[in-house]
């Protein structure tokens, strides 16, 4: 019966299957780049256009607009907001891109998409009549939302890793990498883990241990998308992960850490050093639950004689191909670059700001005293790999470098994999 | 199928079977044309929700994913792809720039299939055998009567009514370094262990949560089988002088045995695409940085990447599935379709216990007793 059953079930099926894998075929070579802007009528047109973004904690965005939309009534700007998963953000441009959907007209797009994005065709490249004037902005968030020479979007807020010390045990914080190892034992006698970042195998992995290969002078791909990190400096990088692994410097649950339990970690007084982004600052000093509130400090990530090289995080705001009134869409990019924008960013949602004069201004730096140290990072900031096949590199460094760290695989074999399967991925 | 299930089938049914078979014509007549139209709606919505998904994840399994021109750095279709995708996963290859195929390097999607089948089969495996055994227990505590037994039952049943999201993020807090698994541990005198980073923990750990939410799942399947077994039967065992273990063997099993294999069969294809609970527990991670990576958490992972390789990876796991519920259905005696377990029929127990098929020594054979009581 139940034999009869698929029997019948499968061989109309087959024939369908084999029909339409023919038509499709035959129809198939539409292409799917030839984004080159082009001079259509949507390129000058105004009206209404919807900007898209992750969920808005920290409510940036409704005064935002609401600012726009009273000096600009007949162009006004809707907010729609997506979750808050970064991954779902990302799904959910992807499917609505592939759609072509026309209320789309702008996106935010974090920085390690703007590759694949541009190479999709999905974005309007910001030059010709929508060039952007990029003099004040900070070069590395700059670098970040530009693919093959071209800028694609606008940054609208950076972000770089910082050095969050226990200023009890270490009155001046180190400079250098080799400098922080060397205090290790301060660590150890107070019973405490020395150092940690986001070694749990996620997204967070592939920052910190492209900072500790950046910071070495590695380099995961070069400008043309092509593996290069199979090099001596980054093995340098990774090794002097695994070794102090395994030496017990950074503690075993490390490699649990994503951002969150790091904090808790550091703010219980379990970690003398700890790598994390600017949001910490604020919890650590008035989360009831900080026993650190008065005791930390922050620095810039130490290098190797400098400050180190730290992944740059972040956003950028881009014009969709599909929008129908991209001259409004481009006036609002130059809106939020304002000065008086980036500094309510700031002010309101913590969100570091790409305008370099911003770090300086007085007012804001008694309020946030680890601005200067952020610019440092930020300055110093190389950007994850600029490469439209981001996930699956991604995916190969986390993998790797977990497996390296743990000591589960020598060092040079886990670049030699990251090599070949980053090489692999941007082959399709 | 054996002879005898269709047997028992048709008499069993005798009284329901549909009288147009045996009468033509007369009222009836016009049965199967009105049951057509009736059926014809859900058959459509089946077409679009089922049949189309599939055959067009089918097509999209024989295109290539599109590649990057390197002149102009945009992407460009990837045209007809042939059997490549599939051989991407079944015979690890990778492809290189300027074509042909190198084996897939460690830390690519591809070189994880093998991995993830077989850490899936394992979960399939461990998980299945363990409820199976803690769901009996527990279904024969259910069963009985005594003080509180609605409490018991509520209390065993409670992990099944917690969404699997909210279960995973339990454990996740359980089993942190300094969780209450690794304080556990410490009483005993063992170290903490890193139970989402190891590979063995991290595996094992997937196991534990998946257990503790499913168990009252198969524990209510059995004991919905057990409370239709009649008191009677195990009354005349007991008479014959059958120890607790014959009862058991001889009457619960041959008894439950639908309803447990249909409960094994849903928790057997349940696991198999199991995805939402290692996903929050370890994002797939442990030991090599894919420990507890299942086929769908590798389907997932690959659709970011592309959706035509993707397509052909889903096409494989639903053939592998399809495959195990075959399996179940030939040789495991899990019918769900044809006979609902409506046991307790006269003549009903024959099918459910195969091995009275083949004639029995009475003397020995306790249930083949049982047919004097039961039939009344």
């Amino acid at each position: 019966m139940a034999q009869q059953r698929l029997r019948r079930g499968i061989l109309p099926a087959c024939l369908g299957v084999a029909a339409l894998t023919v038509l499709s075929a035959c129809g198939g070579g539409s292409s799917a780049g030839g984004g080159s802007g082009g001079t259509d009528a949507t390129t000058t047109a105004r009206g209404p256009i919807t900007f898209v973004t992750g969920k808005d904690n920290s409510n940036v965005w409704a005064p935002t607009i609401q600012k726009w939309n009273s000096a600009h009534p007949t162009e006004k700007v809707t907010l729609k907001e997506q979750t808050d998963s970064a991954d779902q953000q990302l799904d959910d441009i992807v499917q609505n891109m592939q759609a072509q959907n026309a209320s789309y007209d702008i996106v935010t797009v974090d920085v390690v998409w703007t590759a694949q994005f541009a190479a999709k065709g999905w974005l309007v490249p910001l030059k010709g009549a929508f060039a952007l004037d990029t003099s004040k902005l900070l070069k590395p968030t700059v670098a970040a939302a530009t693919y093959n020479g071209t800028l694609y979007a606008a940054p609208f807020a950076s972000d770089g890793g910082l050095l969050y010390y226990r200023k009890d045990l270490v009155p001046n914080p180190p400079k250098t990498l080799d400098e922080m190892w060397s205090m290790c034992s301060i660590a150890k006698a107070k019973g405490i883990g020395c150092y940690a970042g986001q070694f749990s195998k996620y997204e967070g992995l592939t920052v910190n241990a492209a900072e500790a290969m950046n910071t070495y002078g590695g380099k995961i791909v070069d400008d043309k998308g092509k593996a290069t990190v199979d090099s001596p400096e980054s093995a340098k990088g990774l090794q002097m992960l695994a070794d102090h692994y395994k030496n017990g410097d950074i503690p075993k649950e490390a490699v649990t850490y994503t951002e969150e339990p790091g904090r808790i970690a550091f703010e219980a007084g379990k970690l003398l050093f700890h790598r994390n982004w600017p949001y910490v600052y604020n919890l650590a000093k008035t989360e009831g639950s900080s026993t650190v509130k008065d005791t930390f400090g922050v620095a810039p990530l130490p290098g190797v004689t400098g400050p180190g090289a730290s992944s740059l995080g972040g956003h950028s705001e881009a014009i969709t191909k599909f929008s129908k009134f991209k001259a409004t869409a481009f006036d609002f990019l130059k809106f939020i670059e304002e000065d008086a924008q980036q500094k309510f960013f700031m002010e309101q949602g913590s969100l570091a700001p790409v305008v370099e004069s911003i770090y300086s201004d007085s007012a804001l730096v008694a309020k946030y005293p680890y601005l200067p140290t952020l610019l440092t990072s930020i300055q110093n900031a190389v950007p994850r790999p600029v490469t439209p096949f981001y996930s699956a590199v991604t995916k190969a460094i986390e993998d790797n470098s977990y497996a390296a760290i743990k000591g589960d695989k020598p060092v040079a074999q886990a670049l030699k994999d990251m090599n070949s399967a980053i090489t692999a991925a941007s082959a399709g | 199928m054996s002879t005898t299930i269709a047997d028992s089938t048709t008499s069993g049914r005798a009284q329901g079977t549909p009288p147009s078979r045996r009468r033509k014509g007369g009222l009836e007549a016009g049965q199967p044309r009105q049951a057509f139209w009736l059926v014809l709606p859900t058959l459509l919505l089946l077409t679009v929700v089922i049949v189309y998904p599939l055959v067009k994840a089918i097509i999209m399994s024989f295109q290539k994913d599109s590649g990057l021109d390197p002149a102009s750095g945009l992407f460009v279709e990837g045209g007809s792809a042939g059997l490549s995708n599939y051989k991407h996963w079944l015979l690890q290859q990778c492809n290189v720039a300027g074509g042909g195929t190198i084996p897939c390097p460690a830390g690519s999607l591809g070189s994880q299939f093998y991995d993830a089948l077989w850490v899936t089969l394992f979960f399939t495996v461990a998980t299945v055998v363990i409820e199976i055994v803690l769901g009996l227990w527990f279904a024969t505590i259910m069963n009985r009567t005594f003080r509180g037994r609605g409490l018991v039952r509520a209390a065993i049943l409670i992990p099944w009514a917690i969404p699997t999201a909210v279960t995973a993020k339990l454990w996740l807090f359980i089993f942190a370094f300094d969780g209450i698994a690794n304080h556990l541990l410490g009483f005993v005198g063992i170290n903490p262990l890193l139970w989402t980073g190891d590979a063995w923990p991290a595996r094992f750990a997937v196991i534990i949560a998946d257990v503790w939410k499913t168990t009252p799942f198969m524990a209510l399947l059995i004991l919905a089988g057990l409370q239709i077994i009649s008191a009677d039967v195990y009354e005349a065992a007991a008479i014959d002088g059958a120890s607790k273990w014959q009862t058991f063997r001889r009457i619960t099993l041959p008894m439950i045995k639908v309803p447990l294999m249909v409960a094994v069969l849903f928790r057997t294809l349940d696991v198999l695409r199991i995805f939402d609970l290692p996903w929050i527990l370890t994002q797939g991670g442990g030991g090599n940085g894919h420990a507890t990576s299942t086929l769908s958490i590798l389907v997932i992972n690959q659709i970011r990447t592309g959706f035509n390789s993707a397509s052909a990876l889903s096409t494989i796991v639903f053939l592998i599935i399809a495959f195990a519920a075959f399996l179940f259905i030939k040789f495991g005696g899990a019918d769900v379709v044809q006979r609902p377990p409506t046991v307790s029929k006269p003549g009903g127990r024959r099918p459910f216990w195969r091995r009275s098929t083949t004639p029995a020594d009475p003397s020995t054979d306790v249930a083949a007793d049982v047919p004097a009581t039961v039939g009344k």
